[in-house]
C-alpha cells in the first residue's frame, strides 16, 4: 500500500469516493433539488413579468447555485472523520494537499456537475434568451469547481465541530464573492448579446488560483482540525 | 543582536505581560492626545467644505477607521502567520485579540460611511465599492470571531483562526477589485468619495492626527486584550499565580 504511485492513489481515492456517493444516491439529489427549488421560488416572489424575471434572472440561478454548492459542502469530509479515514489519509506517505484535491474532485463529480446539467431547465424557466445558456453552463463549469475548492477549506476549520454549519456559511460566502460578481455578470452580458471574455478569462483566472493554493489551505487546516 | 535577543525576550509571556503592562498607559495617553487633537482640529478648526458643506467633516472619523479595518487585517494574518510558520504563541494571541478590533473599526467605517451617504446621496446605504467592499471585509472579520469562539481548545482555535486569515488575506485584494468592477458596471457614476485630487493642508493635519490616534488606540487595546489573553492561557503557570493583581484574598 505505500509504495502506490501518487496517480495511482488520487485514482484510488477518487473511486472510493464515488461509490460511496454512489451508495448515498438519495442524498446525493438534495442539493440539486435545493437547486430548482430556490430558483424557481424567486418568480412567485417577485411577479411573473417576463422582462423583471429576465433582468434578475442570472443573479438567481448564481446565488441559488452558490447555496446549493454551500449546503452540500458538509458532507465533503464529515464521514471520513467521523470514522478516522481522515487520519490515516494524514499519515500516509503521500502529500495530504493532492490527496485533498482528489476528494474535492470526487465531491465536485457528485455535487457540481448535476447543477451544470440542470442550469439550462432553470435558465429557460427565468427566461434568459438562448444564447445566454451556453455562456451560463460555461460559467458553472467554471464556477462550481472554485466553490468547491474555497469551500473544501472552510469545511476542513469546521469539521471538528458538532456545530458547523452555520460558521461554515458566514465562512465560505464572504469568498464566494469575486465568483458570483463574475459568473452572473457574464450571463447578464451574454443574454444582451455583448462577448463575455472578460469574465470568462477573470473565472478561469480564479479557478487556476483556487486549484493551487485552495487544496494547500485545506491541508494544513485538516491537519489543525485533527490535532 | 539586540532586536533579536528582544524578540526572544517578548517571545515569553511573562516578560510581555509586564512590558505591555508598562507600554499601555503610554500608548493610551498619546491615543488621548491625538485623537483630542485631530478631533478639535478636524470638527472645529478646520474650515468648511465649498461643495458638501459641513456634513463633510465625518471623513475624520471614517477614512481612519477604513484605514484601520485595512491595516488591522493584514496585522492579524502577518502575526497568523508568525503563529503557524514559527509558532510564536504570543503572534497568535496578538492575532486574535486584534479581530474584535477590526470588526470595531469596519463597523465605524460602515456606519459612518452610511451617515455621509444620506446627505450626499440621499439615501442611507448606496452599493458603492468601498462600502460593498467594507461591508465583506465585515463578514471575514466575524467568521474569524465565530470560529474562534466555536473551536474550544483556543490553541487549536489560534491555528485555525490564522489560516483563515491568510485565505482572506489572499483574497480580499481579488474581492476589492471585482466588487469595483462590478460596481461600474451597475451604477452610474457616483460622486467618487474622499479621493479628490489634493486635501488642503488644514483638512489633512486632523486627518492624520485621527489616524496616528486611531492607530495608537488599536495599540492600546491589542496590548490590553492580548494581556487578558495570556493570563488566561497562562492561568496554571506559577508566575501567575504570584502576580498581586490575580492573587487570591
Amino acid at each position: 500500500m505505500s509504495q502506490r504511485s501518487l496517480t495511482s492513489a488520487f485514482v484510488l481515492l477518487l473511486r472510493r469516493d464515488l461509490t460511496l456517493a454512489y451508495r448515498r444516491r438519495a442524498e446525493l439529489m438534495n442539493p440539486l433539488l435545493f437547486f430548482v427549488l430556490v430558483s424557481s421560488l424567486f418568480p412567485l416572489g417577485i411577479g411573473s413579468n417576463p422582462k423583471l424575471i429576465a433582468a434578475v434572472g442570472p443573479g438567481v440561478i448564481w446565488v441559488a447555485a452558490l447555496l446549493a454548492a454551500m449546503l452540500s459542502l458538509d458532507s465533503m469530509f464529515r464521514s471520513d472523520f467521523e470514522d478516522g479515514s481522515l487520519e490515516q489519509f494524514m499519515l500516509s506517505s503521500h502529500p495530504v494537499s493532492i490527496l485533498v484535491l482528489a476528494k474535492v474532485f470526487a465531491h465536485w463529480l457528485v455535487t457540481g456537475l448535476p447543477l451544470i446539467l440542470v442550469a439550462p431547465l432553470l435558465g429557460v424557466l427565468l427566461a434568459l434568451p438562448t444564447e445566454a445558456l451556453g455562456v451560463l453552463m460555461l460559467t458553472l463549469v467554471l464556477g462550481t469547481p472554485v466553490l468547491s475548492l474555497i469551500g473544501s477549506v472552510g469545511v476542513a476549520l469546521t469539521v471538528g465541530l458538532r456545530r458547523g454549519g452555520v460558521i461554515l456559511s458566514l465562512l465560505v460566502l464572504p469568498l464566494y464573492v469575486p465568483v458570483l460578481i463574475f459568473a452572473a455578470d457574464a450571463v447578464h452580458t451574454a443574454a444582451q448579446g455583448i462577448p463575455t471574455t472578460a469574465q470568462i478569462s477573470f473565472l478561469a483566472g480564479l479557478l487556476a488560483l483556487a486549484l493551487a493554493l485552495a487544496p494547500l489551505a485545506t491541508a494544513s487546516s485538516l491537519r489543525v482540525s485533527l490535532s | 543582536m539586540g532586536i533579536v535577543a528582544f524578540i526572544h525576550r517578548m517571545g515569553s509571556p511573562q516578560y510581555f505581560y509586564q512590558v505591555a503592562g508598562r507600554l499601555v498607559p503610554w500608548f493610551g495617553g498619546f491615543c488621548a492626545l491625538f485623537l483630542l487633537a485631530g478631533l478639535v482640529g478636524g470638527l472645529v478648526l478646520a474650515p468648511t467644505d465649498y461643495q458638501q458643506g459641513e456634513s463633510y467633516r465625518i471623513i475624520f472619523i471614517h477614512v481612519p477607521s477604513a484605514w484601520m479595518s485595512m491595516f488591522i487585517y493584514m496585522v492579524m494574518a502577518t502575526a497568523g502567520l508568525l503563529g503557524l510558520v514559527w509558532r510564536v504563541k504570543l503572534a497568535e494571541v496578538i492575532a486574535i485579540s486584534s479581530a474584535p478590533i477590526g470588526a470595531s473599526f469596519t463597523f465605524i467605517a460602515l456606519v459612518t460611511g452610511s451617515l455621509w451617504g444620506k446627505p450626499m446621496w440621499g439615501a442611507w446605504w448606496v452599493w458603492d465599492a468601498r462600502l460593498t467592499s467594507e461591508l465583506i471585509l465585515l463578514f471575514l472579520y466575524l467568521g474569524v470571531i465565530a470560529l474562534y469562539g466555536a473551536i474550544e481548545d483556543k490553541r487549536v482555535a489560534a491555528r485555525a483562526v490564522a489560516i483563515l486569515a491568510l485565505v482572506g488575506v489572499v483574497n480580499i485584494p481579488i474581492i476589492h477589485y471585482s466588487v469595483e468592477w462590478w460596481n461600474t458596471l451597475h451604477q452610474p457614476a457616483t460622486i467618487t468619495k474622499f479621493d479628490k485630487p489634493s486635501i488642503h493642508v488644514s483638512m489633512l493635519i486632523p486627518l492624520l492626527l485621527m489616524a496616528l490616534g486611531c492607530k495608537l488606540y488599536y495599540a492600546t487595546v491589542v496590548l490590553m486584550r492580548a494581556r487578558c489573553e495570556v493570563l488566561e492561557r497562562e492561568r496554571n503557570s506559577r508566575w501567575v499565580e504570584t502576580l498581586p493583581e490575580v492573587a487570591k484574598p
